[in-house]
């Protein structure tokens, strides 16, 4: 059941950051461009996302497990580290110059630009790094 | 603003979030980076067959889109105009950037910004203001160097 949950739940993911213009880097750059000519689409795909996750994931983590499935997989950890905001500010420059983030990146791939590939490839070798080389403490 | 979609980034953010959503419902958070972290070497996760329906579902999504009437010649890569070779080299960057910065960071916009957020987590609030802020700088440098 999870899996077929997964699947659905990517293709409609996948369908909405096509359909919310999340697939242009040049969109991603001009909600980022707060100086040049501003484009809040951005703004509108998070305020979207987040009005139905604010309401529907208090209603979904009331219950003691998942509806389908056996237990919650959340991150536990509460503390602003160092790590989260080094990392987090390594991830704004590479969305910053390449337009993309991993989600956009993914479902780009849909339409076989090589330059996508490019990014790709490096994305999971910058995972890799990531994890040979700062791995991550346990919580 | 002529590039301002209101109607369809709202539209599809809520599609979003019904994704996330219905995720949670078997437990798991929709955060991309982590999903494809999970995929990736060393100490991948145990878990790998939701993970890679899910980045095949995120595949799918974007095929299905045009098939079903959408409109994807919006799709601009290269908002910089960067010449062709400097645009490769700048993708590949970019992408060893995002996918080390994720990894550390813990989660990307999906996971810290739709998810964590919606969780009301002080943790992705404190992740999702330092990568907007660093990539409005980032963003106006690169406007600044590159002359566009």
């Amino acid at each position: 059941m999870t899996k077929l949950i997964a699947l659905i739940a990517g293709i409609l993911f996948g369908y909405g950051l096509t359909l919310a213009g999340m697939l242009s880097p040049a969109k991603i750059v001009g909600f980022l461009d707060i100086t040049g000519n501003w484009d809040p689409s951005l703004a509108f795909v998070m305020g979207g996302g987040l009005f139905v996750t604010v309401i529907t994931f208090k209603f979904i983590l009331k219950r003691p497990t998942p509806i389908f499935g056996g237990k919650f997989y959340l991150p536990t950890r509460q503390d602003i580290d160092r790590r989260l905001i080094i990392g987090s500010a390594i991830f704004g420059a590479g969305w910053a110059i390449g337009g993309l983030c991993p989600g956009p990146a993914i479902s780009s791939l849909a339409y076989a630009s090589p330059k996508i590939a490019v990014f790709g490839i490096a994305m999971v070798v910058g995972i890799i790094l990531a994890k040979k080389f700062f791995p991550a403490s346990p919580s | 603003m002529e590039n301002f979609t209101p109607i369809p980034s709202l539209a599809g953010g809520l599609i979003i979030g019904i994704a996330a959503t219905l995720l949670l419902t078997s437990g798991r958070i929709a955060g991309i980076s982590g999903i494809l972290g999970g995929l990736t070497p060393p100490s991948a996760a145990p878990d790998k067959d939701w993970r890679f329906l899910f980045l095949i579902g995120l595949i799918a999504g974007a095929v299905l889109f045009p098939i079903m009437g959408g409109n994807i010649s919006y799709i601009s890569l290269n908002p910089y105009t960067l010449s062709e070779n400097t645009h490769y080299i700048a993708m590949g960057v970019a992408g060893l950037l995002v996918g080390f910065g994720t990894n550390m960071g813990s989660g990307c916009t999906s996971g810290h910004g739709i998810c964590g957020l919606g969780r009301l987590s002080t943790r992705s609030l404190a992740a999702t203001l330092t990568f907007m802020a660093v990539a409005v700088v980032v963003v106006f440098a690169m406007r600044m160097i590159t002359g566009s």
